[in-house]
């Protein structure tokens, strides 16, 4: 049964209608979702401003303000972005970024891992049987790291969210996904190169495949998809609230309290150490791209440099301990070391460029 | 009918075989179903992405969650 088929009452109704009865909720979804984004401005500064009186300038105003806002206006990009991602993701799968990527050469095959890594549907629950699963079908170590590198580092969420950071716009989301994609590329590329398979597991190597891998995009129909989407936006924010609240009251806090000039003297531009602080501090912290994204928004305002703060929210992302412990069932310590130093090296190389150039 | 959950343990997987359990018992079939969590078997079966459903031996579906329907379509549409 295909599930986009009218259903039987609809048969024999003008096609204008069929299609029209389709639309309706989809169109009367995105509507919605508009208003809300404009209200959502208006509406704060009504309430927190004019019904509770809060002066506009002072700090309980203002950090209350901020926090409601924000938190709306997160959770709406959000479920737009997820279910959009969902939707065009669906297209493609595991298996068929695997046969894309056997057989070929490192280099080149570097960049095509990190770019599809960020374009193939992929939880990092399934990181180790993705990881063998491409061992085992012969693709290269290092293309294969690329491809696990890339994938969180360069996050849909991240990139809308930044875009939508006052300030920002495109060319600070563009930095952000180019300079994501080179660190895995090379990350990945000098990796393949200086370590030696004996630092994986050895189990990953005897494993064979057999059957016939099950193509996840082939049987599914429109309706699937957006079902999937619609599960996916339900089954993120169920996950990720508590980290999305701590990090926009992190926000709000250091929006309204943090003293700007502090910031702006530890973490200018003139601190040579800035990046080099920011990457040892996010490495061990923990956090999804949308909570951070309230916090790199307030440290902006306040005046920390565009290199220093993209290497933070990178750090916080890219390299996380549940991965790493995940990761740790294939890849031997010596490995797995290697992996955080390389990809931390790339992230402040990242940090100290744009420091110099923006 | 020989049922096999196949997954490391997260969340995904024990919704997985909840549902599994849910679609056998209301069409009545008689099946075990068996929760395979070693990494070596499960990519034997050709499967990269969690939970994936096999029955009989043969990976009817892998890399998300379906409803119990999608579960009780699966297991008799064979």
């Amino acid at each position: 049964m295909r599930a986009d088929e009218p259903a039987g009452s609809l048969r024999g109704a003008p096609a204008w209608r069929t299609a029209a009865r389709r639309a309706g909720p989809p169109v009367t979804v995105v509507l919605a979702w508009c208003a809300a984004y404009l209200a959502n401005e208006p509406l704060w500064d009504l309430v927190v401003y004019d019904l509770l009186g809060l002066d506009r300038d002072s700090r309980v105003g203002g950090g209350i303000h901020f926090f409601l806002y924000d938190s709306i206006k997160i959770a709406l990009l959000l479920a737009g972005i997820i279910f959009l991602a969902t939707v065009a993701r669906s297209f493609l799968s595991l298996e068929r970024t695997r046969a894309l990527l056997g057989g070929r050469r490192e280099g080149a095959a570097n960049l095509a891992a990190a770019v599809l890594g960020v374009a193939t549907p992929f939880c990092s629950c399934s990181a180790v049987p993705a990881f063998i699963g491409f061992v085992a079908s012969g693709v290269p170590l290092g293309v294969t790291l690329s491809f696990l590198i890339a994938s969180p580092l360069v996050n849909e969420i991240a990139i809308v969210m930044l875009y939508g950071i006052p300030g920002f716009g495109i060319k600070i989301a563009a930095l952000y996904v180019a300079s994501g994609l080179i660190i895995a590329t090379v990350a990945g590329f000098v990796l393949g190169r200086i370590c030696p398979s004996r630092w994986v597991e050895s189990f990953v190597f005897q494993a064979t495949l057999r059957g016939v891998p099950v193509v996840a995009g082939q049987r599914l129909t429109w309706g699937d998809r957006v079902a999937l989407g619609r599960e996916e936006v339900a089954r993120v924010l169920r996950k990720i609230w508590p980290y999305l609240l701590v990090g926009i009251m992190a926000g709000a806090v250091i929006h309204s309290w943090a003293p700007e000039d502090l910031i702006a003297r530890w973490a200018g531009p003139d601190n040579p150490f800035a990046p080099l602080v920011a990457v040892l501090l996010g490495v061990p912290l923990y956090s999804n791209a949308a909570g951070i994204q309230p916090v790199v928004e307030a440290l902006h305002q306040n005046g920390m440099a565009m290199g220093t703060l993209l290497a933070f929210m990178m750090s916080v992302v890219a390299l996380s301990l549940p991965e790493m412990i995940l990761l740790r069932r294939v890849l031997k310590p010596q490995l797995l070391a290697t992996f955080a130093a390389v990809v931390a090296a790339g992230i402040l190389a990242t940090g100290y460029l744009f420091n110099a150039i923006l | 009918m020989h049922i096999k959950i196949l997954g490391s343990g997260c969340a995904n997987c024990h919704t997985l075989a909840a549902r599994a359990r849910e679609a056998v018992t209301n069409l009545g079939l008689d099946a075990e179903i068996e929760a395979v969590t070693d990494y070596p078997t499960i990519v034997g079966y050709g499967v990269m992405t969690t939970p994936a459903l096999v029955v009989d031996e043969r990976v009817v579906l892998s890399g998300r969650v379906p409803t119990t329907d999608q579960v009780a379509h699966l297991l008799t549409d064979r």
